[in-house]
């Protein structure tokens, strides 16, 4: 506007002309005011279609699947032999592998990780945390297929080691490697909830003689549950949904048993097999990886609800 | 005072005392494990495959035998496929962002919207692979090329862009917006001359964090079927690709059958682990140098 009405301009705009173009420009702006909310309301609906697709595409699938084999049979059968000559369906084996990786994940994370939140919250010198706490970061932000690779390559050949009938392809590894892997996520996590608990109280408890770990076990750990048990819970979550390593380290034997030194296929390994091995479109093993991919999304889903209604039920307000 | 038996008093205090130094021990064995575990890997990772890393490693195609292999192909592939991810998930993130803290009034769509978003972010990648193979590659039939991984790869970041954005947001002090709209100037307007540029770096931090997430994430390009084969280098969206994460695995994979292979996918590692290494110092820099104290 200045620089229209300086005066070496050659053509000035005089101040009617003026009044004419802020009006315009005000009507322009005001459509736009208009049309942001609607351009930002649609690109919203992205994330929201994500979930329909995922649940339909799943969904639609998962039936087709189930329209050739029962479900019945397909939940309680304890035989995957998609490629046999007479197929047989059952997810029991996958289900096994998926749940005894985790469970050995949680083994190794839930200690270790609670523990290391304990030191951080309770114990460290800030110069230490300082430390300390990108190392994790950098541990947390390192890709899924490293740490398979470390699985592969570092973690089993050690354990054979030691243990002389494990195999070459084995789930013990990977479940560690796995639990490693979600260590700083439970770490993290729970020392975000041990740090909420005020001060006040440890001040308290400490004034009548405690010793650190007393406060810890007494006060902070009660007052700082929910966040724990939410950081186990998201960290279940996260080993049941984990493919790289599982697929990389524990091979494709879909053993329906629970002796941690064989190789045992999980649902996510499964879906990598079945899509790597170029299933035709149509055929029954194609469809099987939806059935297989819509009870993970289930567990993974399910684990996720779980973790923010505890969280937020059972926390404690200071 | 003679009802107090001293010595017991002084063994159950000195045993808590004992106690507490050797939990605190233990606490401290735990915190190292993890420091420990990523010096292992890390240094695994480069004694075995530095001394594979060179010029020709970096600028040659991928080859059958393990001397004369290079990942060019897939430093591409990884380029290209950010260059479908960045913009996309920037838009959208941002967005939807905006749209939640700004524009949204809260109620039972706001809280929709935000769990939802929360639960896509815990869905495992694995199913946004399944996604992106129904959707992009057969449906849409797009084929197995860079733009149908980088529409995956989009989706399965995006919750972690807009949570980011969201609180990047959140944390621009109301009184900077108050201020705007006290001159006069409307919603839109505040948001592209106060909001955005003061959410900025926040913005860019979480946004490059998820990107370093999209580059090193490997399983939803499995299932969407990267071939493993000698393919030519991508020069375009619309091309066939392979990227880094992609070639260590199938690296790794054939270890078994040549020895060497192992080696190179410790060299990719080492690339790759680089590459996220300095996209995160970028972030951390970011943070630093623009971070305005208000």
């Amino acid at each position: 506007m200045k620089k229209n009405n300086h005066p070496t301009k050659t053509n000035p705009l005089n101040v009617k002309e003026l009044i004419e173009k802020g009006k315009k420009t005000r009507k322009v702006s005001q459509k736009l005011e208009k049309i942001i909310p609607f351009i930002l309301l649609s690109i919203t609906a992205v994330s929201v279609l994500t979930t329909l697709g995922i649940i339909l595409t799943l969904l639609t699938e998962t039936i087709h699947f189930f329209n050739i084999i029962p479900i019945w049979d397909f939940l309680t059968g304890t035989v995957l032999k998609p490629l046999n000559k007479v197929p047989e369906y059952g997810v029991l084996p996958l289900i096994s592998g998926t749940v005894i990786s985790s469970v050995i994940a949680m083994i190794v994370a839930a200690p270790i990780g609670l523990m290391t939140a304990i030191y951080l919250s309770e114990y460290a010198s800030e110069k230490v945390s300082l430390v300390v706490k990108p190392i994790l970061e950098v541990l947390a932000g390192i890709p899924s297929i490293v740490y398979g690779f470390f699985a592969f390559t570092f973690v089993t050949p050690l354990l054979r080691e030691f243990i002389p009938g494990l195999e070459a392809a084995n789930i013990l590894s990977p479940g560690i490697v796995m639990g490693i892997m979600i260590i700083p996520m439970i770490a993290s996590l729970s020392e975000d909830a041990m740090s909420s608990v005020p001060d006040i109280m440890r001040e308290g408890a400490l004034a009548l003689g405690s010793t650190k770990l007393e406060v810890t076990k007494r006060v902070v750990i009660p007052a700082a549950l929910s966040g724990i048990i939410a950081s186990f819970v998201l960290g279940i979550s996260r080993a049941l949904g984990e493919t790289m390593i599982v697929t990389i380290a524990s091979g494709s034997t879909k053993n329906f048993s629970f002796d941690v030194t064989q190789s045992m296929q999980t649902m996510t390994a499964y879906i990598v097999e079945v899509t790597s091995g170029d299933a035709a479109s149509g055929s029954t093993i194609y469809y099987s990886l939806y059935a297989v991919a819509m009870i993970l999304f289930i567990f993974t889903l399910l684990m996720n609800v779980i973790a923010r209604y505890v969280s937020r039920k059972f926390r404690e307000e200071y | 005072m003679e009802h107090i038996n001293e010595e017991q008093v002084k063994r159950r205090r000195n045993l808590r005392l004992l106690t507490n130094r050797v939990a605190q021990f233990i606490f401290m064995l735990s915190t190292l494990f993890g420091v420990i575990v990523l010096g292992i890997l890390i240094y695994r990772v480069v004694s075995q495959g530095i001394g594979w890393i060179d010029i020709n490693f970096l600028t040659g195609k991928l080859s059958t035998e393990p001397e004369r292999a290079g990942i060019l192909g897939a430093i591409l592939g990884t380029f290209w496929l950010m260059v479908v991810v960045v913009p996309i998930t920037m838009i959208l993130g941002v967005g939807t962002a905006l749209f939640l803290e700004i524009y949204i009034k809260k109620g039972r769509l706001q809280s929709f919207l935000q769990t939802n978003i929360a639960n896509l972010a815990g869905v495992p990648s694995i199913v946004y692979g399944v996604l992106g193979m129904t959707i992009f590659v057969r449906a849409l039939d797009l084929g197995n090329i860079v733009l149908a991984g980088g529409l995956t790869m989009s989706l399965l970041i995006l919750p972690i862009v807009i949570v980011a954005s969201q609180e990047a947001i959140r944390s621009v002090p109301q009184h900077l917006s108050e201020a705007s709209y006290g001159i006069g100037a409307t919603k839109w307007q505040t948001i592209r001359h106060i909001i955005i540029p003061a959410a900025l770096p926040g913005i860019l931090t979480g946004a490059i964090l998820s990107f370093s997430r999209a580059i090193g994430e490997t399983a939803p390009l499995v299932v969407i079927g990267i071939p493993a084969l000698l393919i030519p280098l991508p020069g375009s969206i619309f091309d066939k690709f392979t990227v880094l994460p992609m070639q260590i695995y199938y690296w790794t994979l054939d270890a078994s059958l040549v020895e060497e292979y192992a080696n190179l996918a410790a060299a990719t590692i080492i690339v790759l682990l680089l590459v996220l290494f300095l996209l995160n110092l970028a972030a951390i820099i970011i943070r630093h140098k623009f971070k305005k104290i208000y």
